[in-house]
């Protein structure tokens, strides 16, 4: 088993810190884990990249991919610019997007390789519910590992919540982990039109 | 059994350097070495790390600095890359020149112009002359473990040469992985305390860097030159004392997967070899006879453990990330010189540059070029001596 899974945000917003949280959670079930940012330089606010692998063999492969098995969109600009379908969604895959609750998910949006899942939370209303807000941004990144958990079953809550307190330390990891949780609740698979 | 934790292959080479309890770091910022002397900066200033961190303006004193320190009887560390590591070559030959121990990484980064903070393997392989032991990783759980035998070689009283580790930038550098570190008492036991060969601390009257006479400087460089010989069996006996404080052994020099039965032997060095091995084994699955040969050290260069595993081979595929322009690879280069000592009938050789300047090459990539050039020598065909695979 090798999943190779894609953090599309903002540079600043996060993505290499899920991309390295997920390698720390998926180590606590006896499993492999890689994470590493988008190679080279990148600007706050602009659309970046990060890249996980899962793995239940230690990982030989390095470097950047564009097609992957998981998608996980941070920003919900990026689907709605059609960003998002710069990255192939590989057959059986899953997508998982920080939408607002009255977003319309179109597969248009998207590069589907062949058939995919879709899931859905409203992350950036669990982060300003639980003041995660740093320099005016929702703080979404961690809520999304709650998501990715639950959309894709790769990786237990609990290890990620663990994770994330491990990650941040003190009252600070504390929230961070509850809005995980509360992602993970709140995700729920999703028609895409 | 160690704690294992996900850290990136800086922050391996900066656990590697604490734990090995370095007395004194120099060093100046580059892209992509930058976080190894950040984290070493945080562990003196959380007291983790009883050393003196010297804040040079520049790579040439960081050099320097280190090797004052290192004279002075110190453990001392330093890393750089690309421009940092050019910059600072002066001292990188009067350093192993003078046979002080000292380790250093190098976290590859291509040489400009034009500007590029992208990894090939130029600025390392630009060192093969300096006199250093040259070790490069292939992750990050190796760049730990080499950064720490590098102290163990380097300060090897049959060595007494410094030492440079590499590490891709990026690939490595920035990439997360789970790292097991060891024991804290044991590594200390097995690493034992600083060692060197003399020091210089204004205690006795001892000087270096005076005039010698042709014959007398001749004598030390070639006493240089045995102390490489003598290093190759010290990398193995490292290699195999920390296997058994470890359980990890990677073989020495270089490293075999599925050598002993292939007729093709595949050689690279560095993250991709990672890539390589999982192309190889795909195509052994298919009924390829191909295994792959690692580079772990290209200073001393592995010569005779290379002749072992291709002696009486069809074919070997070579793969550089550097390029000495207006010849060829430089493994490539090496690996032909020093089998032409054994044969006069080598096996078909082909050398592979590619991934310069940072390009991607993945297991993908390596899939194809070794099954072609396998395809092509069964067929009783010549492949192409040199190919600069070029992707766009």
């Amino acid at each position: 088993m090798l999943k190779e899974i894609i953090f599309y945000g903002r540079g600043g917003q996060g993505g290499v810190t899920a991309a390295n949280i997920l390698v720390s959670a998926v180590l606590r079930e006896g499993l492999y884990g890689q994470g590493f940012p988008f190679f080279g330089a990148e600007r706050r606010g602009a659309p970046v990249m990060a890249f996980s692998r899962i793995s239940d063999k230690p990982i030989l492969r390095h470097g950047m991919f564009y097609d992957c098995d998981v998608l996980v969109v941070l920003d919900p600009k990026l689907v709605s610019l059609g960003l998002t379908k710069r990255i192939e969604v590989r057959d059986r895959g899953v997508v998982v997007v920080n939408a607002p609750d009255n977003m319309v998910l179109e597969k248009k949006a998207f590069t589907l390789k062949g058939s995919a899942k879709f899931y859905r939370v409203n992350a950036t209303k669990i982060a300003l519910k639980k003041k995660l807000v740093i320099a005016g941004w929702p703080v979404v990144n961690t809520s999304m590992l709650g998501a990715f958990a639950r959309a894709t079953g790769l990786v237990s809550i609990n290890s990620v919540a663990e994770a994330i307190k491990e990650y941040f330390h003190g009252p600070i990891g504390e929230t961070n982990a509850e809005a995980a949780v509360e992602a993970y609740k709140q995700t729920c698979e999703t028609e895409v039109c | 059994m160690g704690k294992v934790v996900p850290i990136t292959g800086n922050y391996a080479v900066a656990y590697a350097a604490k734990m090995a309890r370095v007395q004194v770091v120099a060093a100046y910022p580059i892209t992509p070495q930058t976080s190894i002397v950040e984290k070493l900066a945080e562990f003196i200033e959380s007291g983790e790390l009883d050393a003196v961190m010297i804040r040079v303006e520049s790579e040439h004193s960081a050099l320097a600095a280190t090797f004052g320190a290192a004279l002075a009887g110190a453990r001392a560390f330093t890393a750089t890359s690309s421009h940092g590591l050019l910059y600072m070559h002066e001292w990188v030959h009067w350093t192993s020149r003078a046979r002080v121990p000292v380790v250093m990484a190098i976290v590859t980064r291509t040489i400009g112009t034009p500007w590029n903070i992208w990894p090939d393997h130029g600025d390392f392989m630009d060192q093969r002359d300096t006199g250093w032991i040259l070790g490069f990783g292939m992750d990050n759980q190796e760049v730990f473990d080499l950064t720490v035998q590098a102290f163990k070689i380097s300060e090897d009283p049959r060595v007494y040469l410094p030492v440079m580790i590499g590490l891709e930038g990026f690939i490595l550098g920035h990439t997360t992985m789970p790292v097991e570190l060891p024991d804290q008492k044991e590594l200390d036991d097995w690493l034992g305390p600083r060692r060197q060969g003399y020091v210089i601390d204004g205690r006795e009257p001892l000087a270096i860097g005076n005039l010698a006479w042709p014959e007398d400087t001749e004598e030390m460089f070639m006493d240089i030159q045995k102390a490489m010989e003598e290093a190759k069996q010290v990398i193995k006996e490292v290699d195999e004392s920390y296997g058994k404080l470890t359980g990890r052994r990677y073989g020495g020099l270089i490293q075999c997967v599925g050598c002993s039965n292939a007729k093709y032997i595949a050689i690279a060095m560095g993250a991709w070899a990672g890539d390589l091995i999982e192309a190889v084994q795909k195509l052994r699955d298919e009924g390829y006879p191909v295994g792959v040969a690692r580079i772990r050290f290209v200073r001393p260069f592995p010569t005779e453990d290379l002749w072992k595993i291709i002696n009486g081979v069809k074919g070997v595929i070579v793969f550089d990330r550097a390029i000495s322009f207006g010849a060829w690879g430089q493994i490539y280069t090496d690996l032909v010189a020093g089998l032409a000592q054994y044969t006069r009938n080598l096996p078909v050789i082909s050398d592979i540059v590619a991934g310069i300047g940072g390009v991607n090459v993945t297991h993908t990539d390596f899939y194809k070029l070794v099954k072609n050039f396998v395809d092509i020598v069964e067929k009783g065909e010549q492949p192409p001596v040199f190919t600069w695979y070029h992707k766009r």
